[in-house]
């Protein structure tokens, strides 16, 4: 017998309801995530916002002959307290330099001490009550104001918190990526190209394979320690520097650009090779002409995203070394470097109430680039997308 | 005349001959079987192929009619577990021989595929780029003279001349099977292969290549595998039978639809099954 219309809208009525309440429950789950999202950005933003400003006075310079020993004799005794420690070693610096500066006067804009600029902000800080009446004098005669610290993108790491920058890490970053990629990419794509293209598929191959995709899901800290026995124990690569870093994080983008290559190059169509076997390609002429091509948009997006992720690494990088106070940019691949994520983790241990600005700032820098980074890949994606 | 024109027949020599056609043998294929695996798929095959005919492949589905045409420029090597015993002979040379070398095979062995495949390349470029890898042209006069025969030999020409560096595949699929055409015959193969040349076109397209079939035949041996009585009717000269992997019979056309020899191709042919 069959069912009447209103039979079935009973059923019915019960059925969509459930998928209803599923959609209620999957758009909250998103929601919350979207929350989070706004409430991590949110926070990072009004903490390190800030970083991105710093108190700079105007001072008066008098390069006299006691300044040549001690700095802070060129400086008003009662701004002298005000001004950065690092910019009073500076002055007898200048003058063993430039001994014509001796007897000049200079009046400029020079970094205030972290504590100034602490107050400043309204944050915790640790001036005076004469100290507090000083800044707020020179405040009101325009001596005294927060400018953009430049300082933050053009030096590198400081124990003094005004003075400390994120240039050095950065360029360690770069540096250390530039490693990982030049080893990773060609290592990586290669593999897969074998691996999908040429291979047999037999017991050997299906070994590596499963080991590969393991590989992807082992800690990273792991990755460190190999690269602690493997590189610098055996082969002698010097520690703390970009080329470790960068080798340590190739072991860990590799899996990563391998199963990335190897989806793309199995997304491109047999058609394709048949139609170039067909006119007589050899199997290299095949995968170089035609196959690797075709693949380019989905390995390069691989590859950047597993680049990305080194990028953010830190945990392999405290065993080779890279979690330090490194104060300068490294002059070659073969010089002590740090790179951003642990520049971060670095400042985020100092005491200075400064440095929890500086560490949000350095982590919003971070962030800007992975976007970038990421943006760049889905770029590309659209980009050489072609169809078929 | 032949030297295989003797008295008592060769196995895979057509029973009856065409007075007006060509007679130069051009593949020689003998007790030819093929596993895939464990599976037999081709069960001792015997057949001459002429020169400059078309020869129509036909049978159900399942026959090993495509993987036959495969077997003649090595396209199996592709497929892993593949076991071939038997002799396919061209100018002489063994093709399975070790010392054969594929790619050479395939550049006197063009195939046409069942779905256009052309490649993500421009109209130019999918013609262009066998004859470049092959070293047959080296100025770019002569290799743009060479892809103006091509798709002028394939029908294409006039249709694609002014937009010969857009992409191959914004043709149509007709279009694009005769640039996939074009670009088989750039490299003057001696043997095309088609497997279902036009299974996935429009009646109109399928016309086409048909007539393109007919003219390709002066300059080239054609093989084709069809699934459309009529075509191989219409177009081959020879026709063989398939059937589980064994050709049951093999036969100039006209005598094939006419007057079939066996039971099973009559049947087949009649549409009793298929």
């Amino acid at each position: 017998m069959s069912q009447s219309f209103d039979d079935i809208s009973a059923q019915l009525k019960r059925r969509h309801r459930k998928s209803a309440r599923l959609k209620w429950i999957s758009m909250g789950a998103l929601g919350l995530a979207g929350l989070f999202l706004v409430l991590f950005f949110a926070d990072m933003l009004v903490k390190g916002l800030p970083a991105f400003q710093q108190a700079q006075i105007q001072v008066e310079i008098d390069y006299n002959e006691d300044a040549s020993r001690m700095g802070r004799a060129a400086l008003d005794p009662e701004v002298s307290r005000l001004v950065s420690r690092t910019f009073e070693r500076m002055i007898p610096v200048q003058l063993r330099n430039n001994p014509d500066l001796l007897g000049t006067t200079e009046t400029r804009w020079v970094l205030a001490d972290s504590e100034v600029d602490q107050y400043l902000k309204g944050n915790r800080h640790k001036l005076s009550e004469s100290q507090q009446a000083t800044v707020d004098r020179l405040v009101a005669q325009g001596d005294l104001a927060l400018k953009f610290n430049t300082t933050f993108f053009t030096s590198g790491d400081s124990k003094m918190p005004e003075a400390s920058g994120i240039l050095a890490a950065a360029v360690g970053t770069v540096m250390t990526l530039l490693v990982t990629l030049a080893i990773a990419f060609p290592i990586g794509v290669m593999t897969a190209v074998y691996l999908e293209e040429f291979a047999p598929d037999n017991r050997l191959t299906q070994i590596i394979e499963i080991n590969i995709n393991n590989l992807a899901a082992i800690p990273s800290i792991l990755f460190g320690l190999l690269g602690l026995a493997i590189f610098i124990n055996f082969f002698g690569v010097p520690r703390s520097t970009p080329l470790i870093g960068g080798m340590t994080l190739a072991l860990m983008t590799l899996p990563v650009i391998i199963i990335a290559t190897r989806t793309a190059l199995r997304s491109v169509p047999d058609s394709i090779r048949h139609a170039a076997f067909g006119v007589g390609c050899s199997r290299w002429q095949v995968v170089r002409d035609h196959v690797l091509p075709l693949a380019m948009p989905g390995i390069m997006t691989g590859s950047i995203i597993g680049l990305a992720q080194a990028m953010g690494e830190t945990a392999p990088l405290i065993i080779v070394g890279m979690v330090a106070f490194i104060p300068d940019v490294s002059p070659s691949f073969t010089e002590a470097a740090t790179v951003l994520p642990a520049q971060i983790f670095t400042w985020a241990g100092e005491p200075e109430k400064a440095f929890v600005e500086k560490t949000a700032g350095g982590i919003l820098v971070l962030l800007a680039i992975l976007i970038f980074l990421n943006a760049t890949a889905v770029m590309l994606r659209k980009k050489f997308e072609r169809r078929w | 005349m032949s030297r295989h024109e003797s008295s008592r027949p060769e196995p895979g020599q057509p029973v009856t001959r065409n007075a007006d056609a060509h007679h130069e043998l051009s593949i020689r294929v003998r007790d030819l079987s093929l596993w895939y695996g464990d599976s037999q798929a081709l069960k001792n095959i015997n057949i001459d192929i002429y020169q400059k005919n078309i020869t129509a492949l036909i049978g159900p589905s399942g026959c090993g009619k495509s993987t036959f045409l495969r077997c003649l420029n090595r396209m199996n090597d592709l497929i892993p577990n593949v076991h071939l015993e038997g002799l396919v002979e061209m100018d002489g040379f063994d093709v399975n021989a070790v010392k054969m070398d594929e790619v050479a095979l395939r550049r006197r062995v063009g195939m046409v595929f069942q779905k256009p495949n052309p490649f993500p390349k421009s109209i130019y470029d999918n013609v262009a780029y066998a004859p470049r890898m092959h070293d047959l042209v080296s100025r770019k006069a002569d290799q743009d003279e060479l892809v103006e025969k091509a798709l002028r030999d394939a029908g294409l020409w006039e249709e694609v001349k002014d937009k010969l560096h857009q992409p191959g595949t914004s043709l149509s699929g007709g279009q694009q099977q005769r640039l996939c055409i074009a670009r088989a015959i750039a490299v003057q193969p001696d043997v095309i292969l088609m497997d279902e040349p036009t299974s996935a076109l429009d009646p109109i397209s399928t016309a086409t290549i048909e007539d393109l079939m007919d003219k390709l035949k002066r300059q080239f041996t054609i093989i084709t595998v069809t699934h459309n009585m009529q075509q191989a009717a219409r177009v081959a000269d020879y026709t063989a039978f398939f059937h589980l992997g064994e050709i049951i019979e093999y036969n100039n056309t006209k005598t094939m639809f006419a007057n079939p020899a066996t039971k099973k191709a009559e049947d087949y042919i009649t549409g009793r099954y298929g």
